[in-house]
């Protein structure tokens, strides 16, 4: 106990895609509902196990709706793990959670009645074709992070023009660039990449990460607070120097 | 068409419905129409603090479920004649406010009123998350302390994307009143400085109230402390912000900063 009290073993944290099925409700919902039982009627196993997003952009759907379609969805024992394009008045908390950004992959053929075709859907199912590369690989913030605000960001770099709250919460795959006071939490480079670094003009931090290696406001040294800095990454040593 | 203001926190206990009293009936004092709207539902405050406890007949979620009409459930301020309030229900709970309910109702006050202040219950959840919905206008009521800076922030990230406004692409305007300030702490520093909780929020300032006995006393009269002691510190504290509401520019004075501003205060209560 003492030994992993006085050691720390960093808790890393990073982000990972996955590849998953859309499905695109359409109105009306009983009609569509139909045409999934009829596909699924073919091809028992179809949805079973399969990673599913729910895409609801540009659907005109209320909360009491789509939670009733979710309900019809869960009796079809399709189990949906995010909601793409949703309001976020849509969402309860009882519901699957909002996912965004998510890049186009090849469509996935729904199962054929020959029996033969069926069987070879699942390799076809999971391509593992890296995603293609986004153009924009950064964010810029043009206001202050509130606390309770999570920003996440696995594409690269993000810059944040005012201050990030106690709180607060930034998360991406690159740098992060903060020009003005960070309170908050930072997690830079999450998705592996260890060139990462996270840069602020006043340190008042709660939690600073770059690829799962992580400094708490405690193992931070005092006198770098209140000041302008940069961490980085050298080797597994996290480092941390003075920007004036 | 009324203007809706908000007035939350987040945090309980800093002085929301104080607050919401107080300005409303500093803005009714200029003859303009005023209604506070109680959305504190299951622990009401309000009708104790502006002291119509004695006259509630129907609420908030009567209107709401059309067991009363709304002329039915408003009161009216027996001090000032544009004064009225829509008080809360203590027997029912939050989950009688319904999105389109208050939708309706808050339609219906903007119709006749010149100003609707929903005195929010404190937390994120249904209460103050309705009680903010519909409003133009926020005002976060804070304490300069460090877990009511916090709350604060938490709740402005939430007028930024929980609101109408927000939904729709504005921007809401949100207006910062520190409450319970004492200048004595803040010397010693003991309190945090009024430049670090506007550094923190970065939302304009609408006034700052010193911490007073006068505004106990008001409340233990049930009355508003611009009504009950006009010319007390908090009173005055709330006027210019009532004024600073109306779109007039005014300077704000951080009570005890300039020896001048509160020796004069105290001058004039003693004599």
């Amino acid at each position: 106990m003492t030994s992993l009290l006085t050691q720390p073993r960093p808790i890393r944290l990073k982000g990972r895609s996955f590849l998953a099925l859309a499905l695109t409700p359409e109105h009306p919902f009983e009609d569509w509902l139909a045409q999934l039982d009829h596909l699924a009627s073919r091809s028992t196993n179809f949805f079973r196990r399969r990673p599913l997003v729910l895409d609801v952009t540009g659907l005109e759907i209320d909360r009491s709706q789509l939670r009733e379609l979710l309900d019809k969805l869960g009796e079809r024992n399709v189990r949906i793990m995010g909601i793409e394009g949703a309001r976020p008045s849509l969402l309860g908390p009882d519901m699957p959670p909002p996912m965004a950004d998510g890049r186009p992959a090849s469509d996935i053929e729904a199962p054929a009645e020959d029996e033969r075709v069926e069987a070879k859907t699942p390799e076809k199912a999971a391509p593992p074709s890296p995603p293609p590369p986004k153009t924009s690989p950064s964010m810029l913030v043009t206001e202050p992070v509130r606390s309770g605000q999570a920003l996440f960001f696995p594409e690269g770099d993000v810059t944040v023009v005012g201050s990030v709250a106690s709180g607060a919460e930034i998360i991406a795959g690159g740098s992060v660039h903060i020009y003005g006071t960070l309170r908050g939490r930072v997690m830079a480079g999450t998705m592996g990449n260890g060139s990462a670094r996270i840069f602020c003009s006043k340190l008042e931090a709660e939690l600073v990460a770059i690829d799962g290696y992580y400094k708490t406001a405690e193992d931070l040294e005092r006198d770098l607070r209140g000041k302008a800095v940069q961490f980085w990454l050298e080797g597994d040593t996290f480092k941390v120097g003075s920007l004036a | 068409m009324g203007k809706v203001i908000v007035v939350t926190s987040g945090k309980g206990g800093v002085g929301k419905t104080t607050s919401s009293a107080a300005l409303g009936a500093a803005l009714a004092r200029n003859g303009e129409k005023v209604v506070v709207v109680d959305f504190d539902v299951g622990l009401r405050n309000l009708d104790l603090i502006m002291g119509a406890e004695r006259r509630v007949v129907y609420d908030l979620i009567n209107v709401i479920q059309g067991e009363a009409k709304l002329a039915q459930a408003l009161i009216r301020d027996k001090r000032l004649e544009t004064l009225y309030l829509l008080p809360a229900s203590q027997t029912r709970d939050k989950d009688n406010l319904t999105a389109e309910g208050v939708e309706t109702v808050i339609a219906a006050l903007k119709q006749s009123f010149d100003w609707v202040i929903c005195d929010s219950p404190a937390g994120i959840e249904r209460g103050a998350t309705l009680a903010m919905r519909h409003a133009d206008v926020a005002i976060v009521v804070t304490n300069p302390e460090v877990s009511s800076v916090r709350d604060s922030d938490r709740i402005i990230g939430l007028l930024d994307s929980k609101t109408l406004m927000a939904e729709q692409g504005e921007r809401m305007e949100k207006h910062l009143l520190l409450t319970r300030y004492d200048p004595a702490r803040a010397e010693r520093g003991d309190m945090l400085k009024v430049d670090d909780v506007l550094e923190i929020l970065s939302i304009p300032l609408l006034g700052i109230v010193p911490e007073s006995m006068d505004v106990l006393r008001a409340s233990n009269v049930g009355s508003p402390v611009t009504l009950s002691d006009e010319r007390s510190a908090p009173a005055i504290a709330y006027f210019d912000a009532a004024r600073r509401l109306r779109g007039e520019l005014l300077p704000v004075t951080i009570p005890g900063e300039k020896r001048g501003f509160f020796g004069k205060l105290f001058g004039r209560k003693a004599a």
